[in-house]
């Protein structure tokens, strides 16, 4: 976190100068001041202000490290010591578990791991402030589990095209379908669409 | 177990330290009841029960290490 001391005529001048030099809005820092200065009379006597002004770290940064420990701590509860690292922006807190125990942790079809995301999204957003999506991934398996859904999408779409016939792919969650309806607008011969009610909903492919 | 419960229970209400979890065995599982302000219900349960749902996946992911079949209900504290 960046600070800095300013000292100019007065309070105000000092403020201004230490958030041009730090390149910073008002809300986005912590004014503290060192000494409100005096005019004295006729020059004599005077004291120049003194400020200290301290940049805050945004929202995510502050998410991010709350996501780190609730989830580092939610983990040793569970009793499976695994290690959480993380980066973040404006959009979302990205978020990476490694260790030897992850079967546990991510679950039949990545339910468990659903379940730890949605948990501690709700965690670190409770107190308010800016809402942030939490992804994340346990061992590589969403990275993993994209790159089948997207190759699994390819053959079944060049079946639908070449048989004419429509095909309903095995239900899925919403993230998971909607890697799928991606991976095939491109696709020229066929379209996609979803059918029926959650948990059952699932990607059915048709010929154009 | 009860731990996990009251974990994650404080971690999501807004009222923390009305939280409480009360085990029951039940010979061939536990039950962990974890207690909750009326306020705190809608937290904890979601649309849908899909907190609640939640919660429970995660508790009984952590059950298979141990082998232990667990339950978790949610109710008003008094």
């Amino acid at each position: 976190m960046r600070s800095i001391e300013v000292v100019a005529r007065t309070v105000d001048e000092a403020i201004t100068e230490a958030l041009d030099k730090l390149q910073a809005e008002r809300e986005d820092v912590e004014i503290t001041i060192l000494d409100e200065g005096t005019k004295g009379f006729l020059g004599l006597g005077s004291r120049q202000a003194k400020v200290k002004v301290e940049q805050k770290a945004p929202i995510y940064e502050v998410k991010l490290e709350a996501a780190i420990a609730f989830l580092t701590e939610l983990l040793g509860r569970m009793d499976v010591p695994a290690t959480v690292t993380g980066t973040s922006d404006e959009e979302s807190v990205e978020l990476q578990v490694s260790g030897d125990d992850l079967g546990i942790l991510i679950g039949r079809r990545g339910q468990t791991l659903d379940s730890l995301q949605y948990i501690t999204t709700l965690a670190v957003n409770r107190q308010g402030g800016q809402w942030v999506r939490v992804n994340l991934d346990i061992g590589d398996y969403r990275a993993k589990r994209e790159e089948s859904l997207r190759s699994l999408a390819q053959r079944a779409a060049t079946k639908v095209e070449s048989s004419g016939r429509r095909l309903a792919l095995d239900p899925m969650n919403a993230a998971e379908r909607r890697i799928v309806h991606q991976e095939l607008q491109e696709f020229a011969g066929v379209q996609t669409q979803s059918e029926g009610q959650d948990p059952y909903r699932r990607v059915v492919i048709l010929p154009k | 177990m009860k731990d996990l419960v009251e974990f994650i229970g404080k971690s999501l209400a807004d009222n923390p330290e009305q939280v409480r979890v009360e085990a029951n065995d039940k010979g061939y599982e536990t039950v962990y009841t974890l207690y909750v302000a009326p306020d705190d219900m809608g937290r904890l349960i979601g649309k849908g029960g899909r907190i609640a749902k939640a919660i429970r996946t995660v508790v009984k992911a952590s059950a298979i290490k141990s082998g232990v079949q667990v339950h978790v209900e949610i109710d008003e504290a008094n």
